[in-house]
């Protein structure tokens, strides 16, 4: 599903260059569960950016689903972002002034989705993530677990074929962490590619496969076995 | 354009701090304002110094003869001379673009020695011979009775139309003037109509002291043969008296043998050219008022792109998730474009509105108030509101222009950071 080759990323500040990623290799399969890990200023945010096509690679390739990402401008790489990839972020980025349904159609509405499917499909993922009461609710009217619930089900309204999620139990206590896992999990379990940036050891090893970053490059790579969340909130 | 979710998504954006997209939209209120209510301003003054013309055929000239400066052809200098019927024909006939031409005589002033008796009432009026054209160039209300027609004309009859001044000076209170005698310089003439003259300027007394008789009844009772006393010549609407005066003044030089360049044999009074002088005046007031108007407004718009401006900067972290959902960078020029000619076209059409109303208001005041000396009606028509509508359109497109470029040009990743 995703293969990326060599990949170096490195910013300018000021005179010098800070390089973040030196020479990635990593490939993802479909339905794969993956959970990123690195201390701070490992790289681990800036691989999920330019896997979000956020950001743009200096060197190396970058396959998604046999598509090449190469020579975006923002027209084509906003296309792709909302044909290909579903995000998830440690704030959850819900847009204040819409309602939860709202939040979770507006991906349907860039793909010109009919107003009255779209609203049919987001209540739909507003349902599968248990929400389908609080649809005309404000985000600010939701707690944190359940605005994390929304941005999920708004990142998989438009199907992609990846779900990218940046420390998406970032900002939520253990208990609601658990929940949002559970959701990935279930979410994974039909059959889609999740990949998860994280740097909880417990959050990853709910992940079928970790990957290690360090200093830009990859340390450790290895298949885990999946620790099932409903066990633990039991 | 159309779209629903578009206007909602502005409506919801304009709503949120509606206190502050209320003060933006009254620098535009109040632009426009400002500029309906200066061209209604002039438009206002035009009507009252047209309503001061009164009416009258503006692309006239009036002529009549004085002295000629030049000898010619045999004939010396400071001769007098008259005009002719014969020189009516001729021009008539000559000269393309004429709407009318009335020839006409004059006896007594008001100022002069009585000429008019009627009974044992005298008085001092105006007498004009005239043909029935003239009420076409020089309005008057006929308040009772009729005007002269070409039946008086053909038939020398001895009928008059008289001033209201005229009947009051010669009549009782209740007394019936249509079908009774006047005396003109000892000739009778039967009253057949009043007339009261309206928009007068300034002289509305003498105005009204004049009496109409028929121009072939006049010469020949007063003994004026085949002579003119003076023209007044009105061309059709589309071509202006002043381009063709030259040719008229060509007949009668030639018919009179009066030396080409002799300017001061012909006296004219050519009110097309004086007419003209003050539209451009208006002219010119109109281009002030679009000016300071257009100067107001601008204010305004600058103040919807400032706006627009921190509008796009509050949501960066929102133009940031949206791009990151797929939002084309287009999509996103578009909205802020529309938000901001949203914003500029409904608090301009809110000015448009209130400066009609404050326009209707005057205008009641006026009504009741009665008239106000060289102002009457100001308005604005549909045109203005077209030309204001369209200034609108363009100036939310330049307001929304630099916002909306400024919201694309933040990379999405650093619009998501932002906080």
């Amino acid at each position: 599903m995703i293969k990326i080759e060599n990949l170096h990323k490195s910013y300018k500040m000021g005179s010098n260059s800070l390089h973040v990623l030196k020479g990635i290799n990593f490939s993802v399969e479909e339905g794969e569960l993956v959970a990123i890990m690195g201390s701070s200023g490992s790289g681990k945010s800036t691989l999920l950016n330019i896997l979000g096509m956020l950001d743009e690679l200096d060197e190396g390739s970058y396959t998604l689903d046999g598509v090449p990402i190469k020579d975006l401008n923002e027209t084509k790489a906003a296309n792709y972002r909302n044909k290909f990839l579903g995000f998830v972020f440690q704030s959850f980025n819900l847009i204040n002034y819409k309602s939860a349904l709202e939040n979770v159609a507006l991906p349907l509405y860039y793909q010109r989705v009919k107003r009255k499917e779209r609203q049919e499909k987001a209540l739909k993922y507003l349902d599968q993530v248990g929400l389908k009461e609080w649809a005309t609710h404000l985000p600010s009217e939701l707690s944190g677990g359940q605005k994390q619930r929304v941005a999920i089900a708004r990142a998989m309204a438009a199907e992609p074929k990846v779900l990218l999620a940046d420390e998406p139990t970032g900002a939520l206590d253990s208990t609601t962490s658990y929940e949002v896992m559970n959701l990935i999990q279930k979410i994974n379990d039909q059959g889609n590619t999740i990949l998860i940036v994280t740097h909880e050891e417990d959050i990853a090893h709910m992940c079928k496969r970790i990957v290690h970053l360090k200093d830009g490059v990859i340390v450790e790579d290895k298949k885990v076995k999946q620790v099932r969340v409903a066990q633990n909130v039991q | 354009m159309f779209n629903k979710d578009r206007w909602n998504e502005i409506l919801q954006v304009l709503t949120t701090n509606w206190f502050r997209t209320l003060l933006t939209a009254f620098g535009v209120f109040w632009g426009i304002f400002i500029l309906i209510i200066l061209l209604a301003a002039g438009k206002g003054l035009e009507n009252g110094i047209r309503a001061d013309f009164g009416g009258i055929a503006t692309n006239t000239i009036f002529m009549w003869t004085r002295t000629a400066s030049k000898a010619y052809k045999g004939l010396p200098k400071d001769r007098e001379f008259s005009y002719k019927t014969g020189d009516v024909a001729d021009i008539r006939e000559n000269v393309e673009g004429l709407q009318y031409l009335s020839p006409r005589n004059q006896l007594g002033n008001f100022r002069g020695t009585n000429n008019v008796v009627r009974g044992l009432k005298t008085g001092a009026f105006t007498v004009y011979g005239d043909y029935p054209e003239i009420i076409k160039q020089d309005p008057m209300n006929i308040t009772s009775g009729r005007f002269l027609n070409y039946g008086d004309i053909n038939e020398k009859r001895k009928v008059a139309v008289i001033g209201i001044n005229v009947k009051s000076s010669l009549f009782g209170l209740d007394e019936e003037c249509l079908g009774t005698y006047i005396k003109i310089n000892d000739v009778n003439f039967m009253v057949v109509g009043t007339y009261k003259k309206t928009n007068v300027n300034g002289d509305s007394e003498n105005a009204q002291k004049n009496i109409y008789i028929p121009f072939t009844s006049f010469s020949q009772a007063f003994n004026r043969g085949d002579k003119v006393g003076r023209m007044a010549i009105t061309a059709v609407d589309d071509v202006p008296i002043t381009n063709i005066k030259d040719q008229i003044f060509n007949i009668v030089r030639e018919n009179h043998r009066i030396h080409p360049q002799d300017t001061r044999a012909i006296g004219h009074f050519d009110l097309n050219e004086q007419f003209q002088r003050v539209v451009s005046l208006f002219g010119a007031l109109e281009l002030i008022a679009y000016f300071v108007g257009i100067c107001v407004l601008l204010s305004g718009i600058i103040g919807v792109s400032n706006i627009m401006l921190i509008v796009v900067k509050e949501r960066t972290k929102e133009i940031g998730i949206r791009r990151a959902l797929g939002e084309g960078p287009r999509s996103i020029k578009r909205q802020i474009l529309m938000e901001s000619i949203f914003l500029t076209i409904i608090s301009g059409m809110t000015g448009i509105a209130f400066g009609a109303l404050v326009i209707y208001g005057i205008n009641y005041l006026l009504d009741v108030s009665g008239p106000v000396m060289m102002f009457v009606n100001p308005s604005v028509n549909l045109g203005v509101v077209t030309i204001a509508l369209l200034i609108l359109i363009v100036s939310g497109l330049f307001a929304g222009f630099i916002p909306a470029n400024s919201a694309i040009k933040v990379r999405p990743i650093e619009a998501l950071r932002t906080e």
